[in-house]
């Protein structure tokens, strides 16, 4: 019972941080239909400038105290808020000159992208080739325990402050005046622009907001896994971002709640996979509900299903 | 109707032709293969050589994937793993058959397959050479039956998801492979030559990878099979299944109400595809000698991708000089040469296009102009200020790609083939516009 429990918790968790990383995917897919391949990367972005900023703000030195609350608080909206830009002049310098072009050219910039931010991180100038630990932001100890199940202040952070942020995206998304501009561009953005609508502009703010939930989710790992951040080129990186892509697939692609929906669904498939049948294959459980939602429902769990007109 | 049949008799080419054309492939391939062996291949250095392995089976790669990826227009983005399944077989059958075959997985080729040092002494065609060439083609056909699979969901699926079902392939595939059980190390032959068969199919190495392969790859069997795609794919493309394939990449629906199987062709671009690949993981496996699934995941299949996107969809021509540019790029940047004859080159090359065609385009020259002049100054600068370029190749590589992409972004010859850009505004072959 305990480790169920357990399980349920972590996969909670770790389901919460792909949900945020696979709300940038979904986002980007409804309006431009095509995957940003380099969404993994701005996620790995977030991790290294989170540390970057502790490491300015004084956080991690030997013989400091566990920082003050608001002190997280500050290196998380550091991390977005340069993410975002980050996250806007990738839109603007790489995407935005190919609008006419196939798609197909648009999902080999992103790869370009990709690269380029990679191996941009790698540097001597930028993180370094080496793997850093995340500073201690928290209290490592557990709070409490519940029938078992040992719950630590980090967790509650990274589970409270997905919870805060996906409730602030519901509510733009669906409560303002911007957030149904997206919502008309996604659905149709000629018609949209005939509308008035300015598309650059609502495409560039989508940007922005995807990449600042990746830099949250990237501060919440490094909340959640204090130990190594690998180097921005480490495919761990991207195998996180592609089981977060798959999560937006499995929830419907294109729909902010299946994203939601679809990175628990991909986290608790992952723990419970590992917890109670084998820890070896368990990126292959992730794809292999990926291919049994594409096969059976290939819209998604909340996808509608869209019938092609000639 | 006797009339039109035998109307239809004198239109056919002669019967005594039958035979010459079925088997002028092998010939030229056999041919080229030779020169590559003989004359090219002991007058560069060993590096040289190597580079040139490597970009003949990336040559195979890409050119296969035009299959899909270009002619079909279907989007596949598990290439790699195609590639995974069809090197694991070929290496399986290499390793244990040797064993179980000649007791021993050391080197037992003959000449065309010597990589070591100094004059075989052994036969022109070993043992060992039959059954690497057997196992290479069983990787294929194992390749093309997982093609099978994977190609039937796209009855299904279009676009993007059929693309996600690749890649969710491949990374299944990987994973698969890396929980398999250690392999039975060389030194431990003589045991497993009694161990049944079943046991030892599934001794894949795991995620230590599959090693100490003997490497039977060479120039000889690179080039074989790399004429033998290029013309097999060339033929496909002017084939009936070919205009199939190009029909359902321009109008999927279009060519359902022509009368084109749609589903049926889209899997056989699939097994074909799969085929050359699986083929291919054969040459990877046993010219390095080892095979490790994670080097096989979705990024080597970004490489091929990138290779057909940036010689255009469809084109082989483009494929292949796409393939042979981003296979030697990496190495060029890590010493970076004088950018102006190249940019030059590529001046001349366009103006004379241009000219040909009559039909000038200004601002490609310019831009590849001041491009050239761009790239030049800055290596002066970062020569003059002691930067070292090796040091931003990956840098240099991912700008690129996106600067091709935004410059140019139907690749380096569209759909044409290399050879029809010089035709006068000709249609090309499968040209939708």
């Amino acid at each position: 019972m305990t480790q169920f429990l357990q399980t349920l918790f972590d996969g909670v968790t770790v389901g919460c941080l792909y949900a945020l990383i696979a709300l940038g995917y979904t986002m980007v897919y409804g309006i431009l239909k095509f995957i940003n391949f380099a969404h993994s990367d701005v996620f790995a972005l977030g991790v290294w400038l989170s540390i970057t900023i502790a490491s300015w703000l004084g956080i991690g030195a030997t013989g400091q105290p566990t920082p003050a609350w608001y002190m997280g608080l500050l290196v998380l909206m550091g991390a977005m808020v340069i993410c975002g830009l980050v996250g806007f002049t990738i839109e603007r310098v790489a995407y935005k000159p190919l609008r006419k072009a196939p798609r197909l050219n648009v999902l080999i910039t992103a790869i370009g992208v990709s690269l380029l931010l990679q191996n941009l991180g790698q540097q001597k100038f930028t993180f370094g080739p080496y793997p850093k630990s995340f500073p201690t932001l928290m209290e490592s100890s557990s709070l409490f325990s519940v029938s078992g199940v040992q719950v630590r202040l980090s967790d509650v952070a990274v589970i409270g402050t997905a919870v805060v942020l996906m409730a602030a995206l519901q509510y733009l998304i669906y409560h303002t005046k911007l957030g149904s501009a997206m919502r008309a561009v996604s659905f149709n953005t000629r018609n949209a622009s005939l509308m008035g609508i300015n598309v650059d502009r609502v495409i560039s703010f989508t940007f922005i907001v995807g990449t600042m939930l990746a830099a949250a989710a990237g501060f919440l790992y490094g909340l959640k896994y204090e130990g190594q951040a690998k180097q921005t080129a480490d495919s761990m990186w991207v195998m996180l971002g592609l089981k977060a892509f798959v999560a937006a697939v499995v929830g419907g692609i294109g729909n902010v709640r299946g994203a939601v929906l679809g990175g628990l669904l991909i986290g608790l498939i992952e723990f419970f996979g590992v917890a109670y049948l084998s820890s070896q294959y368990r990126d292959a459980y992730v794809f292999a509900i990926l291919i049994l939602v594409l096969l059976l429902k290939p819209e998604g769990v909340l996808g509608k299903a869209t019938v092609e007109k000639v | 109707m006797n009339r039109l049949i035998d109307h239809t008799r004198q239109l056919s080419p002669p019967r005594w032709t039958v035979l010459p054309r079925a088997v002028w492939p092998l010939l030229a391939g056999v041919v080229v293969a030779l020169i590559a062996y003989y004359l090219v291949g002991p007058n560069i250095s060993g590096f040289s050589s190597k580079l040139m392995l490597i970009a003949g089976t990336n040559i195979i790669l890409a050119v296969s994937l035009t299959v899909v990826n270009g002619f079909t227009g279907q989007f596949s983005m598990g290439h790699a793993g195609f590639m995974a399944v069809g090197g694991y077989i070929s290496a399986t059958i290499t390793y244990y058959g040797s064993i179980k075959l000649l007791g021993t997985a050391e080197f037992a080729g003959g000449a065309l397959s010597w990589t070591g040092s100094g004059a075989h002494a052994g036969p022109f065609i070993g043992k060992g050479d039959l059954i690497f060439v057997a196992s290479c083609i069983m990787g294929g056909l194992g390749s093309a039956a997982a093609g099978y699979i994977v190609g039937l969901p796209s009855l299904r699926l279009r676009g993007d998801y059929l693309a996600i079902v690749t890649l969710g392939f491949g990374e299944i595939v990987r994973v698969l492979l890396q929980g398999t059980p250690d392999q039975v190390q060389p030194w431990k032959a003589s045991q497993a030559v009694d161990t049944p068969w079943y046991e030892l199919l599934i001794k894949l190495g795991g995620p230590k990878g599959f090693n100490l392969l003997p490497t039977y790859t060479t120039l000889f069997w690179v080039y074989l099979f790399v004429v033998l795609t290029l013309i097999v794919c060339y033929r496909l493309k002017t084939s009936s299944s070919g205009r199939a394939f190009l029909s359902i990449r321009e109008d999927e629906v279009a060519a359902q109400a022509m009368g084109v199987d749609v589903t049926k062709y889209k899997v056989r671009a699939f097994v074909i595809a799969s085929f050359f690949a699986g083929l291919a993981g054969g040459l990877y496996a046993m010219d390095i000698g080892a095979i490790n699934a994670g080097d096989l995941g979705f990024q080597k299949s970004f490489d091929f991708i990138i290779m057909v996107v940036l010689g255009g969809m469809g084109s082989i021509s483009g494929a292949t000089l796409a393939a042979i540019i981003l296979t030697l790029l990496p190495e060029v940047l890590r010493d970076l040469p004088p950018v102006w004859p190249a940019g030059l080159v590529l001046l001349g090359i366009m103006a004379v296009v241009q000219a040909v065609r009559k039909h000038w385009h200004v601002k490609s020259l310019v831009g590849v102009g001041i491009g050239t002049i761009v790239l030049e100054g800055a290596r002066q600068f970062c020569l003059s200020q002691g930067i070292n370029i090796a040091d931003f190749r990956l840098i240099l590589y991912a700008l690129l790609l996106i600067v091709m992409m935004i410059a140019r972004p139907q690749g380096l010859f569209g759909i044409r083939e290399v050879w029809e850009l010089f035709g006068r505004k000709k249609k090309a072959v499968g040209s939708g516009q």
